[in-house]
């Protein structure tokens, strides 16, 4: 099994702590600095700030390349296959779990990443936070089945 | 702009794609943290890496708020939540429990986060992580708006 291997899992462990710490350099791990980046209202007073787009941007240049990368091979270097989500329709699901993360974002300045990484300087509140955020998640995978059980669903 | 930090921004959002980048190279997997995060429940068979991955995650947010204290929150400024707004009347701890429960419970039903649809997903020029991405920070804009948060 490659994902017991040594090598797989410390990748596992050396992408974490690269994630880890370009949440913290790039200060995403503070909620009130994300808000000022998704409160578009403070941009004709000049009290926006656009650092998140930059985070955004230099991540996504990164990652593109490394998609090209994997491109040219036939499986990453410790699995057997690249593990690409399969299922590809834009449905209802997508969008309205898209406005419920939305709502839940903007109202604390929040996303799983940074929410997981806030654990390094137990901030008040942060159990709740993340309690309701696991309740949340597995509130979730009983309303809807998991990729797996659904694309078998969408091939019968 | 005050607050406006560029540099560190490009600087950490490179870490966090070479991150996904190794993440994707290495095992072929998807540095998603709402996925990552969502399947540490049995019976998930590789429930081990995502223990390992979330364990180092917090790890290294630790050890770099030690190593460059002066960068902002978590370092030499304290690590805070927002307080619920003033005028929805509504006790903090709620409010962040609503939150956490939407932010959890939309990822899971939408299959996504913003490292998953927006930075791997929009990478992949993945056409359900473009609509996500447009979804979440669209409703995101409009919630800071109408709830005053900030």
């Amino acid at each position: 099994m490659a994902a017991l291997r040594l090598p797989y899992l410390a990748t596992a462990a050396l992408s974490g702590a690269l994630f880890g710490t370009g949440l913290y350099v790039s200060q995403m791990v503070d909620p009130l600095k994300v808000l000022r980046f998704l409160d578009f209202g403070a941009i004709a007073s000049g009290g926006w700030d656009p650092s998140l787009a930059f985070v955004m941007g230099a991540a996504l240049i990164v990652m593109f390349i490394a998609v090209r990368i994997g491109k040219g091979r036939q499986a990453p270097l410790f699995d057997t296959a690249f593990h690409e989500p399969e299922y590809r329709k834009v449905d209802r699901r997508l969008v309205g779990g898209a406005v419920l993360f939305g709502i839940g974002w903007g109202m604390a300045g929040i996303c799983p990443g940074p929410a997981i990484s806030l654990i390094a300087f137990l901030p008040d509140n942060l159990w709740i936070f993340l309690l309701a955020m696991f309740a949340g998640s597995l509130a979730g995978s009983f309303i809807v089945p998991s990729g797996h059980a659904r694309r078998l669903a969408d091939a019968q | 702009m005050e607050s406006f930090t560029p540099l560190t921004a490009a600087l950490g959002g490179a870490l966090i794609g070479l991150a996904a980048a190794l993440l994707w190279l290495g095992n072929g997997r998807i540095a998603g943290i709402s996925g990552i995060f969502g399947q540490l429940l049995p019976p998930a068979q590789t429930v081990v890496w995502r223990v390992v991955f979330l364990v180092a995650l917090v790890a290294a947010t630790f050890a770099a708020a030690q190593l460059f204290p002066g960068l902002g929150a978590g370092g030499e400024a304290p690590a805070r939540l927002v307080a619920a707004p003033a005028a929805w009347g509504v006790p903090t701890p709620v409010w962040l429990a609503v939150a956490g429960l939407l932010t959890g419970l939309g990822t899971k039903i939408g299959n996504g986060c913003t490292s998953g649809h927006g930075v791997c997903g929009l990478a992949r020029l993945s056409l359900r992580s473009l609509v996500a991405v447009l979804v979440f920070f669209g409703t995101a804009v409009i919630t800071v708006t109408v709830t005053g948060v900030v």
